[in-house]
């Protein structure tokens, strides 16, 4: 946190000041471990073993918060009797198919309620569409009258499943598999349970590279599990803080750029799923289900009537038949592996270095070598704009810089101070920015690119009558403009129209509740409906934090509603009293009859504690009282996922895609789910495996550069700082590899080898994991070819396996060689890398021996 | 106006250099507890003073590629890395340490046995010391003492003769290669004048640097390593915060989680004003016996 987020780490130096422990839990001993009081090292991709040994810990020893897990979790609901653990399966969870690699979820379901279960064929689908990320925030259909265990003594219920599933996942079996210390260990354990409870409180917070491993949304839920078990969710100082990668990432999924979402986390149409207006609805809202999605019709609506104004109508469903539809996997991966093939014909790259930034670098340029054009919007000249002249792939022969195919398009962007608009940070708070100066010559926004963009492409359709271009010709593009060329858009128009106002008068709504599914009103973003709350940019709201109290509720915006703690209602007990003075956040007044506190109450305001719902009742009605997870289909923290995730209920350990080590606890070696490019240009390391590839690698980031590089290799003030590629290495592996500090080594994989100068630090340990040493090595992956300071990427060393989930890849671990010296130039690079791959026994290596680039299928290999 | 100070010992030095109503002297308290390495204070100093990069060179000193303070470097971030003890140290068998020169860098052997590895950083920075070497031996009149208490290179006027740099005893002042003009921190003199904080102080995310009056953050100081010593960091001490040190005490003072040594500081840093009195009083006595000696050669040449 400290090495990538160094203001919001003035936090935690803050916390430590008054008294707060800080655990610091990382493969390689960081900026941030120098500042925490205790360090964990730990194997690269064992960080479910680990976290399944707390939960073993917290259940063995009966330390979690029981009398809020067994009011706000579904520790007491009983599962399925068809339901079969990994524990009797080997590592499989019933209902798994060998064949396509997806899970029959039936028998996950709670008792009773089998027929809610996803398919397999549907699990397919999910998988290809990353519907999980849906799901995350969606809850599926869980009805409310599930059978429960107040007891916990059931043998089907949660509490006693989740206790059979992390018995295996004792302090030696966490010592033998993540290389950690039993004393190290129980510190941890003891640390984190003695810090939670009524009067204590702790918080998880991860950085997004817990995200890139083949079980990445596995490896959050196993913390959430512990927070919940150990009461730390929706309560002061609790939480599963996830640290983004870059400003707005949050804001980025919330209206986002990503292919299976539409703004306000509602699905993209899928075109066999939501055929109709109708189906579309109905999967996101669950006729019978409680919550708060079950107004998913007026959100959706009222997206629709932002999208296209006075042309969406009750008769033509408001115009659902123009948005675009999806097919199946349409993510950042298999976009470059169908541009390889062929399939697509033009890409744009906006603040985005994906030559250098995302994995396997070679497969990235490749595919953007065989594009008829490419847009790239960016603040320098960035490699993913320059690959065609003098990436690494002209140096092989591999793209010849005359005959590639692809025509390039750079256009100069204005930066962050050059432009207005909101940043959403993980708290989910839209803070508002204002424009310092005026971008420079012909740098400009993305709304200003986008607006007119849009206005061109709608003036040179205009009149079409074509079906496909009427969702363009519809779409309302009437934003003011201002700014000193009078052609910029308002952004402040923008953040309106998103808040959503009613359509007849033009009046800014102030919550969610108040849209409507009559087309009455209109709202690009549903859950961020209130910030331009009664005509005022409450995003742009900047009281101190010393004018105020630590809440800080009149500084930016949070959604949804303006709440700063999600679900905290939970801060209170179920009668609605806090746990504890200590943890007042949110509670119950008997005497006015509703909520209130210090937060926003992220419950309905006036239903008491004691309100049960009739029976039959869905939607919010179904909300009991006591259910402070409103987003859930059963008002409740989920330790046990019937549904949602493709990869298993509960989170279990398996070892990276590619690994030195048998998994030692199931026959399942890796996450079978797991999503797999198998292809020529994509191999995989045999795992486990340790004579080709003996050695376990990560990547991450330094203080002193941002991501990809293109923002801070440019500067000579940060170049400085760092100003060459490097890997570090402990001196137990530079002396058993003959590598000296600050002389030139190379890494290898299947994919690629790159050169780095050495560091050998004694902040990188070996680990001894089951009856071996285990040695890991560290990159960071900022360099490139342009820029004040070059240098090879460690991102080409990464192949591309996918969390089912979500589709990230998993780049934050892998199996490599590492040698003394450089590595060789030209095609000899080439011939080098496959020897590595023959000598692992990795086959079909055909294509490639030609010199034929990395698919025969596309007629222009060996051009570019 | 020279005080009974002037050259060596505890002092205010805006007044004694002749300011008239100064304000209060003004300083950085750097706490290195609470440091993190990012270096944002190196890259706003460079920002808000100009100053030029200082070469693209991988040093291997840990994660510190600016190796140290120099005219296009004002702020330096040490990165010290320190082994766990594996062994405890053989103090009675082995050797006496007789303060000779160690093949290994200070702080890497281990007096007080660590069990976990530990990785000290440290913001380093000109120490605008109460008796300034670099200011006492400038010809020009180029370094000058400001109302804050702060020294200040004025670079219009420095001529480039250097001799500030040997007289600095942290060895901060540099000249630059091209014309050999001296530069260093001003404490961002051009700042503090207009009531706003130092760049590096401004820049600084954990208050790891902190600005302020100076008798302030001595107390602040005092306090800090107090509660640190509550909290078992029996190890955190203050360097440069003593008036009755070898300089005066520091305009720009810190706390440090091990000897000075180790992160490169001078463990007992001595103006060399100090002895310019006892320096004329020999010189004046060596220039009386040569005139006595004179006076005797010329008595005994008459004889």
């Amino acid at each position: 946190m400290a090495e990538a987020h160094p203001v919001g780490f003035q936090y935690v130096v803050e916390a430590k000041n008054r008294g707060a422990k800080i655990i610091h839990i990382d493969p390689r001993f960081t900026r941030t471990s120098a500042l925490a009081h205790t360090y964990v090292s730990l194997r690269a991709g064992a960080d479910i073993a680990f976290l399944g040994g707390v939960i073993n810990y917290i259940l063995e020893n009966e330390k979690d918060f029981r009398e809020y897990v067994l009011a706000y979790t579904n520790a007491s609901t009983l599962v399925s009797e068809d339901f079969q653990d990994a524990e009797d399966l080997g590592g499989l969870f019933s209902g798994y198919d060998p064949e396509t690699h997806t899970y029959d979820q039936s028998s996950w379901q709670y008792a009773g309620h089998k027929e809610h279960g996803r398919q397999q064929d549907e699990s397919h689908v999910d998988r290809e569409t990353a519907a999980g990320l849906e799901q995350e925030s969606h809850g599926t259909p869980i009805p409310a009258d599930v059978p429960r265990d107040p007891t916990l003594r059931d043998p089907r219920c949660v509490y006693q499943i989740l206790k059979r599933h992390y018995a295996r996942y004792t302090p030696e079996v966490v010592e033998r598999l993540c290389g950690v210390t039993g004393d190290k260990f129980l510190e941890v354990c003891e640390a984190w349970t003695a810090n939670s409870g009524r009067e204590r409180t702790t918080a998880l917070v991860y950085s997004v590279g817990w995200t890139q491993h083949s079980v990445g949304v596995q490896y959050i839920r196993a913390g959430a599990i512990i927070q919940l078990l150990l009461g730390n969710m929706g309560r002061p100082g609790g939480g599963v803080m996830a640290l983004r990668g870059h400003a707005s990432i949050q804001g980025s999924t919330d209206i986002p750029t990503l292919f299976n979402l539409l703004p306000g986390y509602l699905p993209m149409p899928h075109h066999r799923k939501h055929e109709t207006f109708r189906q579309w609805v109905d999967t996101i809202r669950h006729p019978e289900q409680q919550g708060f999605w079950a107004n998913a019709e007026s959100y959706a609506v009222s997206l629709l009537k932002a999208y296209f104004g006075d042309a969406a109508t009750a008769d033509n469903d408001f115009g659902y038949g123009w948005l675009p539809r999806i097919t199946g996997d349409h993510g950042t991966y298999q976009q470059v592996l169908d541009m390889i093939d062929g399939k697509i014909k033009g890409y744009f790259l906006l603040g985005q270095n994906p030559a250098v930034g995302s994995a396997h670098g070679r497969a990235q340029r490749l595919g953007m070598a065989n594009l008829d054009w490419l847009v790239v919007r960016d603040l320098f000249m960035i490699e993913s704009a320059t690959f065609w002249k003098d990436g690494p792939e002209v140096a092989t022969g591999e793209i010849v810089p005359e005959q590639c195919r692809t025509e390039v398009f750079f256009l100069p962007a204005a930066s962050h101070v050059e432009k207005e608009g909101t940043f959403t940070q993980t708290q989910r708070m839209l803070q508002w920015r204002e424009k310092a100066v005026e971008p420079s010559g012909d740098c400009r926004s993305e709304l200003w690119f986008f607006y007119h963009l849009g206005r061109l492409l709608r003036e040179r359709l205009a009149g079409s009558t074509a079906a496909r271009d009427q969702g363009l010709l519809h779409l309302t593009w009437d934003y003011p403009r201002h700014g000193e060329r009078g052609d910029e858009p308002d952004a402040e128009a923008v953040l309106k129209e998103i808040n959503g106002f009613e359509i007849a008068t033009g009046r800014p709504l102030s919550a969610f509740t108040e849209l409507r599914p009559d087309g009455s009103t209109a709202g690009g973003c549903w859950i961020y409906t209130g910030v331009y709350a009664g005509g005022v940019n409450q995003a742009a709201r900047r009281k101190p934090r010393t004018e105020q109290d630590w809440v800080a509720r009149e500084w930016g915006w949070a959604w949804p509603a303006d709440r700063r703690t999600l679900y905290n209602r939970a801060s209170a007990d179920p009668d609605g009293r806090p746990w504890s003075e200590r943890k007042k956040y949110v509670w119950w007044d008997a005497e006015a009859l509703e909520w209130t506190g210090y937060d926003v109450p992220d419950f309905e305001k006036t239903k008491p504690p004691s309100y049960r719902p009739p029976p039959g009742a869905t939607g919010v009605e179904a909300i009991s009282g006591d259910d402070p997870f409103i987003m859930q289909g059963d008002g409740k923290g989920w330790l046990y996922a019937p549904s949602g995730l493709i990869d298993g209920p509960l989170p279990t350990h398996y070892e990276p895609a590619e690994s030195t080590v048998r998994n030692p606890l199931y026959d399942q070696q890796a996450n079978p789910t797991r999503k797999v490019y198998d292809r020529t240009d994509n191999p995989t390391h045999p795992s486990p495996n340790t004579t080709v590839f003996p050695y376990v690698f990560s990547t991450s980031r330094l203080t002193e550069h941002h991501t990809a590089g293109a923002m801070s290799r440019q500067l000579a003030y940060l170049s400085e700082l760092q100003p060459e590629m490097f890997v570090e290495v402990s001196p137990a592996l530079a002396a058993e590899r003959g590598l000296e500090h600050l002389g030139w080594a190379h890494i290898v994989t299947a994919r690629a080898a790159i050169e780095a100068r050495v560091l050998v630090t004694e902040r990188l340990t070996p680990l001894r994991i089951e009856d071996r040493v285990v040695h890991q090595l560290w990159m960071p992956y900022h360099w490139g070819g342009e820029g004040l300071v070059t240098g090879d990427s460690a991102n080409d060393l990464i192949g591309i396996t996918l969390d089912p989930n979500v589709l990230i890849q998993e780049s934050k671990v892998g199996t490599c060689d590492i040698q003394p010296g450089r590595r060789p130039t030209g095609p000899r690079l080439l011939a080098y890398v496959r020897g590595y791959r023959r000598r692992a026994g990795l086959s079909h290596d055909g294509p490639e021996a030609s010199h034929d680039g990395p698919e025969a299928s596309h007629d222009e290999s060996g051009e570019c | 106006m020279v005080g009974p100070n002037s050259l060596y010992g505890p002092l205010d030095p805006a007044p004694d250099a002749g300011h008239v109503d100064a304000p209060p002297r003004m300083g950085f308290f750097t706490d290195t507890s609470v440091c993190i390495g990012c270096k944002a204070c190196e890259v706003a100093c460079k920002e808000w003073n100009l100053v030029p990069d200082d070469g693209f060179n991988l040093l291997g000193t840990s994660y510190d590629n600016t190796g140290g303070l120099t005219a296009n470097s004002w702020r330096h971030v040490a990165f010290i890395e320190q082994p766990a003890a594996t062994r405890a140290p053989a103090k009675a068998a082995g050797p006496e340490f007789l303060g000779m020169p160690m093949t290994d860098l200070p702080g890497r052997t281990i007096d007080a046995p660590r069990t976990d590895f530990r990785w000290l950083m440290m913001s380093n920075v000109c120490k605008h010391c109460t008796h300034a070497g670099c200011l006492d031996v400038c010809p020009t009149g180029a370094l000058f003492r400001t109302e804050f208490g702060t020294v200040v290179v004025q670079e219009d006027i420095c001529n480039g003769c250097g001799y500030c740099v040997p007289a600095c005893p942290y060895g901060v002042i540099d000249q630059r290669e091209d014309d050999g003009r001296a530069w260093k921190c001003t404490l961002c003199y051009d700042r503090i004048g207009d009531g706003l904080t130092p760049a590096c102080a401004k820049a600084c995310p954990t208050e790891s640097i902190q600005y302020g009056e100076l008798d302030e953050l001595r107390d602040r100081a005092r306090h800090r390593v107090e509660k640190l010593h509550e909290q078992g960091v029996t190890e955190a001490r203050l360097y440069g915060h003593d008036p009755n040190d070898g300089v005066g005490g520091d305009g720009a003072f810190f706390l440090l989680l091990d000897e000075p040594e180790v992160y490169g500081l001078p463990p007992d840093p001595v103006v060399p004003t100090r002895d310019l009195a006892a320096m004329w009083k020999r010189a004046g006595l060596a220039a009386l016996a040569m005139a006595a000696t004179v006076v005797v050669s010329f008595a005994g040449r008459r004889r």
